[in-house]
C-alpha cells in the first residue's frame, strides 16, 4: 500500500510456473514432500481399483425399470426393485386406494417443513399452522369424517418412520428440557428423581425402551384397556430421546454465567420467568448443534422399531426383499434405503450449521 | 445457579404466607412430586400385580435353574440346549463383552487413523476421510447391519465353491474360516509368559520414569516392551520343541470342520459397529487434535523436538484431555448398539434374554436384568474411563 510510487519502477519476477494454477495446487495439495506423495498415488490406485467396477456394477450393467426375471441375467445392478416395489416399501399395508391419504399427508408435512425453515415464518401464526396441519394429517392417515378409517396397525412405511421421528422430537425436546431445568434445581428430591431418571435412560440400549413398551407395558395397565402399540413405541422413543436432550441441554445450562442468574433475580424475576426469558433462550441457543445430533440421532434409531415389528420403511423394504421374486437383491435395496436416510440426515445437519450461523450473535 | 432469591434476613417469615416463601414453597412442590411418583408407582405396581395374578405369570428368579431348551448359535463358554437358563444369559453375555471388546479396540484405531486422515495436508486423502464420517454417521446403524449380512449371504459363494485368499483360510456365506495352531502343552506355558513379559515391561517402565526424573536419560521403553512380549513366548515355544503342527480347516459334506471360525452374524455385527461408531469417533480426535493451539506446537518444533515427538509429547496429552469425554460415551454407545445384534441373529445378551422372556413369559424379570447387564456394563466403563481421565488431566493450579 504504502510503495506505489516505487513499484511501478521494479521489475516484477513472475512467481515460478510449480507454484500457481494448476500445478501448484497440485504440488501444494497432493505432493509437498516424499510422504503425501506415496500417500496420493496409493490413494489414486485404490480408488482406481475400486471406483470404475462400482460404476459399472451400479450404473452401465444395471436394469432400473424391468421385471425380476430379467434382473437375474446381468451382472450389474437390479435398481428396479425400488420402483417395482414402490408402493409397498413406501406406504406399506396402508390399503391400495387409500395410498393418496399417506401421500397427501407426507406432502404436507413436508410442505410445513420447508415453511417453517424459513426464519422470517417464526412468528405467533407458526403454532397454530402446525397444530392445524398436524390434524389434517392425523384426519388423513386415521380417517373418520367421510373417510374409511384406517387402523394404526395398517400405517407403515415411510409415514410411520417420518411419524414416530417427529413426534419422538417434538415430545422429548419440552421433556428434556424440564429434566435439565429439574437437574440443576437446587431442591434435592427434584434434583435426585431427574438424576436416576437421565441415568437410567443413558445406560441402557434403546430396544430394551422398546421391549418394555411392547411386552412390559401392558402389563403396567388395569384390565380392559390397552394402548395401541404404535403409541406404546412413540412414548418410549420420547422417554429415551429426553434424556439425552436433558444432558445436552445442561451442558447449556452449565455454559450460562452466574451473573445471568444474579442479573435475572436482581430484576425480580420468578424462577419460571428468569429461565423463560433469559437463560433458557442463550442455553438452547449455545447447544443447537449438539441438540441437532441428538435429534439426527432420534431419527436414525427410529428404525429400531423394526425389532419389535413395527413396519417402518426399513421392515417394509425387508418384506419386499422375502419375496422370492426379489430375494437376493438386498444390497440394491438397502443402498436405496441408505441414500434415502442420508438425504433426510443430511439435511438436517447443513440446516443446523445455516441456524448456528445465523442465531451466532457473538461474545 | 441461584434460581429463587434467598429470604433476606429483615423479612421474616411471620411477614410473608408462607406461599411467597421460596424456600417453603420449595418443599412443597417436592413432597407434591415425590407423592405423584409414588402414586404413579403404585397404581403400575397394583396393576401389574393383579394382570400377572390373572394370566398365572410366576414372579422371581427362579426360572434361570430351570433348562433353557434352545441352542445358541455361538457362545465363549460350552453351552448346550440341556443348560440353565442362567448360564444361556451368561453365554449371552459374554458375547455381548466379546463383542464390545473387539469393537471398542477396533473402532479406537480406525477413528483415530480417520481422525488424523481428515485433518492430513493431503487433499484427496482429507476429504476421502471426510466423505467417509458424512456417509457413516448419517445412516442408521441398523441399517448398516443388514446390509453386511445380506452381502455376507449373497456375495459370498457356498462353503463347496469357498473363496481361498490364503492357503489355510477359507472365505464363504458360512463366515470367514481359518487355521489355528493344533492344541499343544507349549500353549499354556506361552500363555504364561505373555503375561510375565506384560508385568516385566510395566516394572520397565517404572524404572526408566525414574531414570529420567534423575539422569533425563530417555529409555526405549515401548521398544523393548513389544521386544519382550515377542521374545519371552518364542523362548518357551523353542523349549517345548517348536510345534508347528496346524488345525486346517476341511470341506465334510456341506461345511468346514476343524480350523476357527468367525461367523457372518459376528462379522456383520462387528463391522457394522465399528465403521459407524468409528466415524463419530474421528470426529472426536479431528477436534481433540484441532483444540491444540498452534502455538503450542510451534514452540515445540522451536525447542528441536522431532515430528514424533511434538506428536506424543505435546500434541496428544493435550488433546487426550478433549477426546477422552466424548470417547468414553462413543464406546458406551457401541456397547449398548451391540444389542441390535437381536436382528440378524448374533446371539449377545439381549436376543437370549428375548427368547427367555418368549419362554417363560417373565417379561418384567427379562427386561429388569437386560438393564441391570447393560447398566453394570455402563457404569464400569465410565468408571474406567473416569479414572484414565482423572489421570490424564492436566493439574492446574
Amino acid at each position: 500500500m504504502t510503495d506505489n510510487n516505487t513499484s511501478t519502477s521494479r521489475e516484477y519476477l513472475k512467481p515460478p510456473v510449480t507454484e500457481v494454477g494448476v500445478l501448484g495446487w497440485l504440488r501444494e495439495n497432493l505432493f509437498n514432500n516424499w510422504f503425501n506423495s506415496l500417500l496420493t498415488i496409493l490413494t489414486i490406485y485404490s480408488l482406481y481399483l475400486v471406483v470404475p467396477p462400482l460404476i459399472k456394477w451400479a450404473f452401465v450393467d444395471s436394469l432400473w425399470l424391468s421385471d425380476a426375471a430379467a434382473c437375474r441375467d446381468i451382472d450389474g445392478a437390479c435398481w428396479s426393485i425400488i420402483p417395482a416395489n414402490a408402493r409397498f416399501i413406501f406406504f406399506g399395508f396402508f390399503p391400495e386406494d387409500q395410498q393418496w391419504r399417506p401421500l397427501t399427508a407426507m406432502i404436507l408435512l413436508l410442505a410445513l417443513v420447508l415453511y417453517s425453515q424459513n426464519r422470517r415464518s417464526w412468528n405467533r401464526l407458526l403454532f397454530p399452522i402446525w397444530t392445524a396441519g398436524l390434524f389434517v394429517m392425523g384426519w388423513l392417515m386415521h380417517g373418520g369424517l367421510g373417510l374409511p378409517v384406517v387402523e394404526t396397525a395398517k400405517w407403515s412405511g415411510l409415514p410411520l418412520t417420518l411419524m414416530l421421528s417427529l413426534f419422538g422430537m417434538v415430545g422429548a425436546y419440552p421433556l428434556g428440557v424440564l429434566l435439565a431445568l429439574g437437574r440443576q434445581s437446587r431442591l434435592p428430591a427434584i434434583k435426585s428423581l431427574c438424576v436416576v431418571y437421565i441415568e437410567l435412560i443413558r445406560g441402557v440400549p434403546l430396544i430394551s425402551m422398546l421391549f418394555m413398551s411392547s411386552i412390559m407395558f401392558p402389563l403396567f395397565l388395569p384390565e380392559g384397556i390397552s394402548i395401541d402399540k404404535v403409541l406404546r413405541a412413540q412414548v418410549a422413543i420420547i422417554i429415551f430421546t429426553a434424556a439425552y436432550i436433558a444432558e445436552v441441554v445442561r451442558g447449556g445450562l452449565q455454559a450460562i454465567t452466574k451473573g445471568q442468574y444474579e442479573a435475572a433475580d436482581s430484576l425480580g424475576l420468578n424462577y419460571s420467568q428468569a429461565m423463560r426469558l433469559i437463560i433458557l433462550p442463550q442455553a438452547l441457543k449455545i447447544v443447537i448443534p449438539p441438540s441437532v445430533g441428538i435429534l439426527i440421532s432420534a431419527f436414525k434409531d427410529t428404525s429400531l422399531v423394526v425389532i419389535i415389528a413395527l413396519y417402518d420403511v426399513l421392515k417394509t423394504t425387508k418384506v419386499t426383499l422375502s419375496n422370492p421374486k426379489w430375494m437376493g437383491f438386498s444390497s440394491e435395496a438397502y443402498l436405496f434405503l441408505a441414500v434415502l436416510y442420508f438425504i433426510f440426515c443430511y439435511a438436517m445437519s447443513s440446516y443446523s450449521r445455516k441456524l448456528e450461523k445465523a442465531l451466532h450473535t457473538g461474545r | 445457579m441461584s434460581n429463587e432469591p434467598k429470604a433476606t434476613p429483615d423479612i421474616t417469615s411471620s411477614t410473608v404466607p408462607f406461599w411467597r416463601n421460596p424456600e417453603k414453597r420449595g418443599v412443597i412442590f417436592q413432597i407434591a412430586v415425590l407423592l405423584l411418583v409414588l402414586g404413579i408407582g403404585y397404581v403400575l405396581f397394583s396393576n401389574t400385580q393383579a394382570n400377572l395374578k390373572r394370566q398365572s405369570i410366576a414372579t422371581g428368579f427362579s426360572f434361570l435353574h430351570n433348562e433353557a431348551g434352545f441352542e445358541i448359535g455361538e457362545s465363549v463358554i460350552d453351552y448346550s440346549a440341556a443348560d440353565t437358563y442362567a448360564r444361556a444369559l451368561l453365554a449371552g453375555a459374554l458375547n455381548t463383552l466379546k463383542v464390545s471388546f473387539i469393537g471398542i479396540i477396533l473402532t479406537t484405531l480406525l477413528g483415530v487413523v480417520v481422525g488424523i486422515a481428515r485433518l492430513s495436508h493431503n487433499w484427496i486423502v482429507s476429504r476421502l476421510a471426510g466423505g467417509f464420517i458424512e456417509v457413516m454417521q448419517n445412516i442408521p446403524v441398523l441399517l448398516q447391519l443388514f446390509f453386511w449380512y445380506s452381502i455376507f449371504y449373497e456375495a459370498f459363494p457356498a462353503p463347496r465353491q469357498a473363496l481361498n485368499p490364503l492357503p489355510g483360510v477359507f472365505l464363504c456365506n458360512r463366515g470367514l474360516i481359518f487355521a489355528v495352531p493344533e492344541a499343544h502343552p507349549a500353549h499354556t506355558p506361552m500363555l504364561w509368559a505373555l503375561v510375565a513379559a506384560v508385568i516385566l515391561w510395566w516394572l520397565l517402565a517404572r524404572w526408566a520414569r525414574k531414570r529420567q526424573d534423575l539422569t533425563g536419560q530417555i529409555f526405549p521403553v515401548v521398544r523393548s516392551g513389544l521386544g519382550l512380549c515377542l521374545l519371552l513366548p518364542a523362548l518357551v515355544w523353542l523349549a517345548y520343541g517348536a510345534p508347528t503342527a496346524m488345525d486346517i480347516p476341511v470341506l465334510r459334506g456341506f461345511n468346514f470342520r476343524g480350523g476357527m471360525a468367525v461367523t457372518p452374524e459376528f462379522s456383520a455385527l462387528l463391522i457394522g459397529l465399528v465403521l459407524y461408531t468409528s466415524a463419530f469417533v474421528a470426529e472426536i480426535v479431528r477436534a481433540g487434535i484441532q483444540s491444540v493451539s498452534r502455538g503450542q506446537i510451534e514452540a515445540a518444533m522451536s525447542i528441536g523436538l522431532r515430528p514424533g515427538q511434538v506428536l506424543h509429547l505435546v500434541v496428544l496429552p493435550q488433546a487426550l484431555r478433549v477426546i477422552i469425554p466424548p470417547l468414553t460415551s462413543q464406546m458406551l454407545n457401541l456397547t449398548k448398539n451391540s444389542s441390535l445384534a437381536i436382528a440378524i441373529g448374533f446371539a449377545d445378551f439381549v436376543s437370549v434374554a428375548n427368547t427367555t422372556i418368549n419362554q417363560t413369559g417373565q417379561a418384567i424379570e427379562g427386561v429388569a436384568l437386560i438393564m441391570a447387564v447393560y447398566l453394570f456394563f455402563s457404569l464400569s466403563t465410565s468408571f474406567f474411563m473416569n479414572w484414565y481421565n482423572k489421570k490424564m488431566a492436566i493439574v492446574e493450579r
